[in-house]
């Protein structure tokens, strides 16, 4: 099944609430807590990362009973290296996105860690793509 | 799973007017109004007491041991939980509080603030051996741990693992005041409700020590009686940095860790672990959070106003008497918990996941066909609950009154339609 959820580049208060109800569903569904904490870095470093750089888009959340894929599609100016993107500590974000705790360059390093596929489709002036999967491995028990 | 039926917060039915008030207060989704009544679901209820708080007709109690409960009991020790200081106004010292629980009929205490300052001492003990990995939450609050277990399981695993200081109050007064004994009953005054349920469904603990728990709500009539008549001796073995886990900080000061988060209040607490949830809190190193606004004192089972219970009870810490000889130490006890506390499947729509896809699927399609005022109307909290209850069949569309209400209206067109000229199909359609 499929959720989707625009998500706005304008107003940082509502920024992480697709990511929220994502999580709620996949309390719904008895997915085990570690999976669902996985998914839960992942989608919320990726939309904040939609909000805060590339000016807000459409998260869709593809769910099935042994993965969640979700897909993040902005318009945004691009990612121009995205080797340099990756790396630990690198950021562009600006002074007063710091102040809130943000900007310290862990975003996109933190998605690969937690998600089984990370694939980030962008170019400068076409936007990005970001699609996470992550796999509800049956062994991951409670509190795993 | 063990302590599923159990619950200290229930419902008088006689009392409940069915006003849907507490629905939209419960943070786990709990309760439905549902023919005439409120009804709490066990498996989701966390024992916070919210519904306590706010039922503007007095239904929801919290079921709590009478004072009588001590009589069987040879010895009868009171673990008074800092909270009752706060109860009373300053005329009051702590120790004519606790020669008062000695005229009710205990024939010994244990302040609660003393094991507290050892669980303290032993939960810093532990984060300092675990490292950098935090952040750790603290244990103390029973429905913030209940919370983890329904709402939040992938955070379990940050619980420090170290006994509440009424459980380790318990097992002091049992194994080391009165070894080998067994006439000896230990009770707590409570203003937590949450506490009546752990006592006898522990968390994290194979069994409790607690023989039973008695609200400061039901006791304090008794006590505040006795107090001017009571002659007053040194008793008190606390200082402030157990006396200050009454309220939020208390904890979070007695532990003395750097980076440290309090919150209190069931909602901010829920804000603060979505957020550790999502990663966020990477430089926090220990989280004390409790259920209740201001802390303990704002615990369903008190009297006192909590604000101002805190008010008197920090004026207490500042004129503390000087700290005696601690007659325990926090690295001679086995103040660790014994077992994993786990998740609690209370939210999942049904036990196998194909199932609940299909559920979640169907669920989603009632939901969008509803107004989204969660207007609580139909006994849920939110439409979004609600369309829940239907897929799963606890609750049929027409309990939304605008479903109602359109049914109806479809309905009257089809019977205006039936007076007119007869239909050239047949009545109806
Ligand atoms: N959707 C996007 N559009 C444009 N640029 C992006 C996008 N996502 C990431 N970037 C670029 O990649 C950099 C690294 O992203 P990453 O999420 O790792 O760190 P950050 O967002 O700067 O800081 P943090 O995530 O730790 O708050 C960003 O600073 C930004 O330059
Ligand atoms: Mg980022």
């Amino acid at each position: 099944m499929k959720f989707r959820y625009e998500v706005s580049g304008e107003d940082m208060s509502l920024a992480g609430k697709a990511s929220g109800e994502v999580k709620r569903a996949l309390g719904r569904l008895g997915v085990s807590p570690a999976a669902i904490k996985r998914t839960a870095v992942c989608m919320y470093e990726a939309e904040m990362n939609m909000v805060i750089h590339g000016g807000g888009g459409v998260a869709e959340a593809e769910l099935s009973p042994d993965r969640i894929v979700v897909t993040l599609r902005d318009s945004g100016p691009g990612i121009p290296d995205l080797e340099l993107a990756m790396q630990e500590g690198y950021s562009t974000a600006p002074e007063w996105i710091r102040e809130m705790g943000f900007g310290a360059g862990m975003g996109l390093p933190n998605m690969k860690r937690n998600s089984d596929e990370l694939r980030i489709d962008s170019a400068p002036g076409s936007g990005t793509t970001v699609t996470i999967m992550v796999r509800f491995d049956p062994n991951e028990g409670p509190g795993a | 799973m063990n302590g599923a039926s159990f619950h200290s917060v229930t419902l008088d039915p006689a009392k409940c007017k069915a006003c849907t008030t507490c629905l939209r207060f419960c943070p786990t989704e709990a309760i439905r109004v549902r023919k005439g009544r409120a009804h709490i679901a066990d498996e989701r209820c966390v024992d916070c007491g919210e519904c306590i708080r706010v039922c503007p007709n007095n239904a929801k109690k919290a079921v709590s041991d009478p004072l009588s409960a001590i009589e069987p009991f040879a010895v009868r020790v009171a673990l008074p939980a800092p909270t009752l200081y706060g109860q009373f106004d300053e005329r009051f010292s702590v120790d004519r509080i606790l020669c008062g629980l000695l005229e009710l009929g205990f024939t010994d205490v244990f302040e609660v603030a003393e094991a507290a300052e050892l669980v303290s001492d032993a939960a810093a003990a532990w984060m300092a051996r675990a490292g950098d990995g935090g952040p750790w939450l603290s244990s103390a609050c029973p429905a913030v741990v209940k919370l983890l277990q329904v709402r939040f399981p992938s955070l379990l695993d940050r619980l420090a693992p170290i006994m509440s200081p009424m459980e380790a109050a318990a097992r002091l007064v049992k194994e080391r005041l009165y070894p080998g004994r067994d006439d000896v009953g230990v009770f707590f005054i409570s203003p937590c409700a949450g506490k009546v349920t752990v006592s006898r469904y522990p968390q994290g603990l194979f069994e409790s020590a607690v023989d039973g728990v008695i609200a400061i709500k039901d006791i304090y009539l008794p006590l505040r009686a006795a107090l001017p008549g009571v002659t007053e001796r040194p008793m008190r073995r606390a200082t402030a940095r157990g006396v200050a886990w009454a309220h939020i900080d208390g904890e979070s000061d007695a532990l003395a860790v750097p980076r440290a988060i309090s919150v209190s209040g069931i909602a901010d607490v829920i804000g603060v672990f979505e957020a550790l949830e999502n990663g966020k809190m990477k430089d926090v190193a220990f989280i004390e959070a409790l259920a209740c606004p201001a802390g303990c004192v704002g615990g369903p089972l008190t009297v006192e106003n909590p604000y101002i219970a805190r008010a008197r009870i920090r004026s207490m810490e500042h004129r503390s008497a000087a700290a005696l000889e601690p007659r325990f130490r926090a690295e001679e006890l086995e103040l660790s918990l014994e077992r994993e506390v786990s998740a609690r499947a209370g939210l999942a729509l049904a036990p196998d996941m194909l199932k609940a896809m299909l559920l979640l699927e169907e669920t989603e399609l009632i939901a969008e066909s509803l107004p989204g005022l969660d207007c609580g109307s139909c006994g849920a909290p939110s439409c979004r609950a609600f369309a829940e209850d239907v897929a799963k069949g606890d609750a049929v569309i027409t309990d939304c009154i605008f479903k109602l209400r359109e049914n109806l209206r479809k309905l009257g067109e089809e019977l205006i339609g039936m007076e007119g000229p007869p239909p050239e199909q047949g009545a109806g359609r």
